[in-house]
This record gives structure tokens, sequence and C-alpha cells, in this order.
């Protein structure tokens, strides 16, 4: 705690590296965009596994922000891109505080239960809602910044640019919060919430603040998507999508702000080539890689990072 | 002196047990209180009403003036009454360092942030300032050598002195110590209420503590109210309660009594 916070400049370095080698790896553009998406959204997570929540339904609000994308898009015929990002924030951080109110009395079991339920519900919703498309979701016109268009065909580069600059700001905003008061209380509040009480602060208010962030969190790693993809679903918001969330976020650990991120990468590319070349069995090796970080590395992919720069 | 806290009348019953049957202690400000009593006597759930863990059933806890009965155990803190507990409440996987740096950033957030900053405020918890106040409370405390270690892997003692110097972090008016020095060894136990006291006077702040053991009750209080079966059977003076019959009998020599018709009440 009282060591320099060195996570800024390892992210703007990893920005750097990831701007400059994105025009030469064309084959890898997309899957990196998604898994900067999926990362943001892990971020979120990470923020409540840290206040020894999980949440077993952030696929709602990876819905929900991708669907406001697609909505503004398709019915008001917005196209500019942080427009278009902002409001899937925005939407999700709405729906996330109302909803917070009634998930800041739950933990665990009770907590993970009920957030997955609240997205099932979401995704029923979608599916009948036939004038959004109903099972099939309806396609997302090409973004556009600055008169160009930045999303769709052809366009993977500026795309991913614009999810990587996304993704350091979020995640440089996360860490600060994690290093504040407020968002130490995590821990506080993990570990022993009678004293977080008997020192004058409310735990509910904490969790619903923090619930809050990783709801908005989910809801611009949602809009990066739909923009990505071009196309949005309700299996967004199924629960092996939110299933999916909680894996990453085990797989990458929850010790730093860069865990998220490395996570959702090295999960895109098991996953990807394990499609590839056993497209019956790719859950098992996914399993297996789950299986082997448990037992070597139980804090995630992180730790051995973290480890390495202990020894050094 | 001012009363700075007042309890009139408290009565708490748990089904058929009747833990408070009318508590009434009017506590000064900067006094030592001590409250003694057998297991089951009451002083337990007399501080859990006056930190709002439990609601009397009737009677008021007036805090210099103002009626706190009804109020959340935060709000309470946030007034100026902060407790520690018989069983130290710590954040376990976190280190003494840390536990002292969120209990400052906490009574930050409560004494010095406006409405705009305790939710958004982005000054790390570890500024300058917080590391500084914590040094101080670990040095008064002797909890330096401790600084890195988990608090789940401390002996009891330093666990102890731990609990209380987070307590005593939010600079409280009125601190309440529950039993500060039960299983902590006989060589510990006067350490730990030196060090405590000590704090304590340097900022000038009343205690009321519960204790069982009578060497450390008269060394340090300046008050003492026995308790016995939810009423207090004696208070006053040390030297008068102690001597006091019906407290020799009921609780200096509880074990012994247990069973027989409960005493009137009485001040010595």
């Amino acid at each position: 705690m009282t060591r320099t916070d060195k996570t800024p400049f390892i992210l703007l370095g990893a920005l750097v590296v990831l701007l400059a080698v994105g025009p030469f790896l064309p084959k890898w553009l997309f899957l990196l965009t998604m898994s900067l998406g999926k990362g943001l959204v892990v971020l979120g997570l990470v923020v409540l596994l840290r206040t020894g929540l999980v949440s077993f339904g952030q696929g709602l609000y990876y819905c929900v922000g991708a669907y406001a994308v697609g909505s503004l898009s398709q019915f008001a015929s917005v196209r500019n891109a942080l427009l278009l990002l902002l409001a899937g924030t925005l939407v999700a951080a709405i729906l996330a505080t109302a909803l917070g109110f009634l998930l800041a009395n739950y933990r665990g079991i009770f907590f993970a239960m009920l957030t997955l339920a609240l997205s099932m519900i979401v995704y029923g919703l979608l599916v009948k809602t036939s004038a959004l498309g109903s099972t099939d979701g309806f396609n997302v016109a090409p973004a556009s910044l600055l008169g160009k268009t930045i999303s769709g065909q052809g366009n993977q580069y500026p795309i991913f640019a614009l999810a990587c600059i996304v993704a350091f700001v979020a995640a440089v905003l996360t860490n600060s919060y994690l290093w504040t008061a407020l968002g130490q209380l995590s821990s506080a509040i993990r570990d022993n919430e009678i004293r977080v009480e008997y020192m004058g602060a409310s735990v509910r208010s904490a969790i619903h603040t923090k619930y809050v962030l990783a709801g908005a969190l989910a809801g611009l790693g949602g809009a990066v998507t739909a923009l990505t993809i071009g196309h949005i679903d309700p299996e967004m918001a199924y629960w092996t999508t939110s299933g999916e969330f909680v894996f990453v976020a085990i797989l990458g650990g929850t010790g730093s702000v860069i865990a998220p991120f490395l996570g959702a990468i090295i999960f895109e590319f098991i996953r990807t080539y394990a499609y590839q070349y056993s497209p019956n069995t790719w859950q098992l090796v996914l399993g297996t890689a789950m299986l082997l970080v448990i037992i070597f590395l139980p804090a995630g992919l992180w730790s051995a990072f973290a480890r390495l720069r202990r020894r050094t | 002196m001012a009363v700075i806290l007042n309890t009139k009348g408290l009565c708490k019953s748990f089904g058929a047990v009747t833990a408070a049957a009318g508590i009434s202690i009017a506590v000064e400000a900067d006094s030592v209180v001590g409250l003694i009593g057998t297991n089951g006597a009451g002083k337990t759930t007399f501080v859990n009403m006056v930190t709002g863990y439990l609601k009397p059933d009737a009677g008021d806890i007036l805090f210099k003036d103002r009626d706190i009965t009804e109020l959340h155990p935060r709000d309470i803190t946030r007034l100026g009454i902060c407790r520690s507990f018989q069983i130290p409440q710590l954040y376990d996987s976190l280190t003494v360092f840390e536990n002292l740096v969120i209990a400052l950033g906490i009574r930050d957030r409560n004494v010095h942030g406006s409405v705009f900053s305790r939710t958004f405020k982005l000054v790390p918890a570890a500024n300058p300032l917080v590391v500084g106040a914590a040094e101080k409370s670990m040095q008064r405390f002797g909890l330096l050598e401790y600084r890195e270690r988990a608090a789940r892997v401390l002996p009891e003692g330093v666990r102890k002195l731990l609990d209380i110097a987070m307590a005593l972090v939010s600079e409280p008016e009125v601190l309440i110590l529950d039993e500060p020095t039960s299983g902590v060894s006989a060589d510990e136990k006067f350490t730990i209420m030196d060090m405590v006291m000590g704090a304590v006077r340097s900022h000038g702040c009343t205690v009321i503590f519960v204790e069982h053991d009578m060497e450390i009750v008269t060394r340090y209080s300046q008050r003492i109210v026995a308790f016995y079966e939810g009423r207090i059977l004696a208070d006053g003076k040390p030297g008068d309660v102690l001597s006091n019959e019906q407290v020799q009998t009921y609780v200096i020599g509880g074990l012994r009594s247990l069973g027989t018709a409960a005493p009137g009440v009485s001040h010595a």
C-alpha cells in the first residue's frame, strides 16, 4: 500500500505497444478488440470480487450497454462512436443504480443468484420483443468519429484503437478508485462488515457504489462489443455469458486492474485455437486450462507476474 | 463535570431473560468508568445498546443531551462514540498498517469529507497524512514491528491492541472497551491498559470499560458500576463499590452465588 503504484505506467506502456503493433496484426485485431470489451466487464467484476461479491449476472449490463448502442444507432441514427459508448455506459449505470437498491442487501449465494435471475429476466424480455429482433437481435450500423467511419467491414484497426484507449482510461480510473479510501473499503467489507459499520462507514452504500461501477463498466464493455461485431442479440444477457466473465475473472485474478484484460485476451486465444483444432471438445481444453490455473496459480494468471516482480 | 453520556431506565429482555431492567447511568466527561459483573449480568447488553447494536425495549440514551437511542451504530460512531470488541474485530487478511489506513480513511471521510468528497474522493488512501497518522498510532501501541503482518496471524494481545488502536484513530469523545484484557496473558494485561490509558489521556476522552479482572478495574477506574441480573447493584468510587457487601457476594464471588435470589438495588 505504501509502494508507488506503477500500474498506470504499465497500462500506458501496454497501450502504446498495442497501438503500435495493431496495424501489423490484422488477423488478430477482431479477437483483441473483443477481448478488450470483455476485459472491461471483468474489470467491474473484479471490483465486486474484491468486496467478496460474485455476480453471475454481469451479462445483464453487457447486454443492456450493447442494446443501448444498437437502439440509438437503429432508431435514432446516432453514429458518433463516443456518444454511443457513453450512452451504453450511462444506461447500464442507471439500471445498476436502480437494481443496486435491492442487491446491496444481499451477500454470498443470494447475491449471485439474484444477479443471475435479473439477467435472465432481461434475456427473457428481449427474446419476446419482436421490435428488437427477438432471438436474432439486430445489426448495428458502423459508427463514426470525427466524420470518419471507424467500425464495420474493413475498419478493424480504428475500432481496435478506440477500444484500447477506452480500456486504458477505464483501467486507470478504476485503479485510482481502488487506491482511494472508498476503494480500499472493498477488502475491509470482505473481511469484516461489522467493523466497517462500527468505524462509521455504510457497507450498504459502499456496495451499492461498487455495483454501479461494475454495471457501468459492463455496459461500456457491451457497447465496445456491439460496435466491434456490428450485431447484437439476447445471448449477451444469457447466464453462460455471465459465467464466462466469472471464468475470465478467476483466470486473470483480482490482483490488478491489468489482470482482467490479460485474462480476457488469453481466454479468447485459448478458445479460438481450441475451437479451430478440436471443434467438438473445445470446452474440454478451456476446462483443463482453468484447472491448471486453479492448481498452480490459485490467485490467477496475474499472480505469476506479481511473483516475478517480487523476486526482482 | 458535565455529563457526556446519560442512559435513563434502559430495559432489554431476550425472551424470559432480562438483560437490562432499568439501567440509568450518567457518565461524566473525561472520566474512566469500569463496568463489572458476572457473565450474563448485562454489561455487554448495556454496551451494545449504547453503541446502537441493540435497541432497548424502553428507556433513553443521551449523548451530549442528544437522543441517540434509535440511531444506527455507524451514526453513533460518527457522533463520537467508538468501541472495541471482546473478540477483536479486524480485517484479518490485511496487514496491521492496512487495517489502520482503512480506519483512518473512514475517519477522514466522516470528519473532513464534504458530500462530494465522500463519494468521489480521488486522493489515494495511503497519502502522506494518513501514513503519518497510521505510523504514529502503531508507535503508540507498540505495533510497528507487526506493521506488515496480516492481522489473522497476530498474537491475541496484539490483536486486542490493534482493535483498540482502530477505535481510537476516530478520535472519539467516548471510548467503550469490551473486556480489553480478556484472553491476554497476565504479563501483557497491564502493558495493554497502560498503552490504552496513555493514548486516551493524550487526546482526552471518556472511557467506559467492561472488565472481569479486579486488579485492572481497581487500578484504572475512577468509578465502578457493578451489574447483577440486569440491574445496577452498586455505583460509585472503586473502594466503596468493591467493599460493598452485595458486590462481594454477588459479583466478586459471583460464581458461588449462582442460583441465589437477586438482591435489591443500592448505591454505595
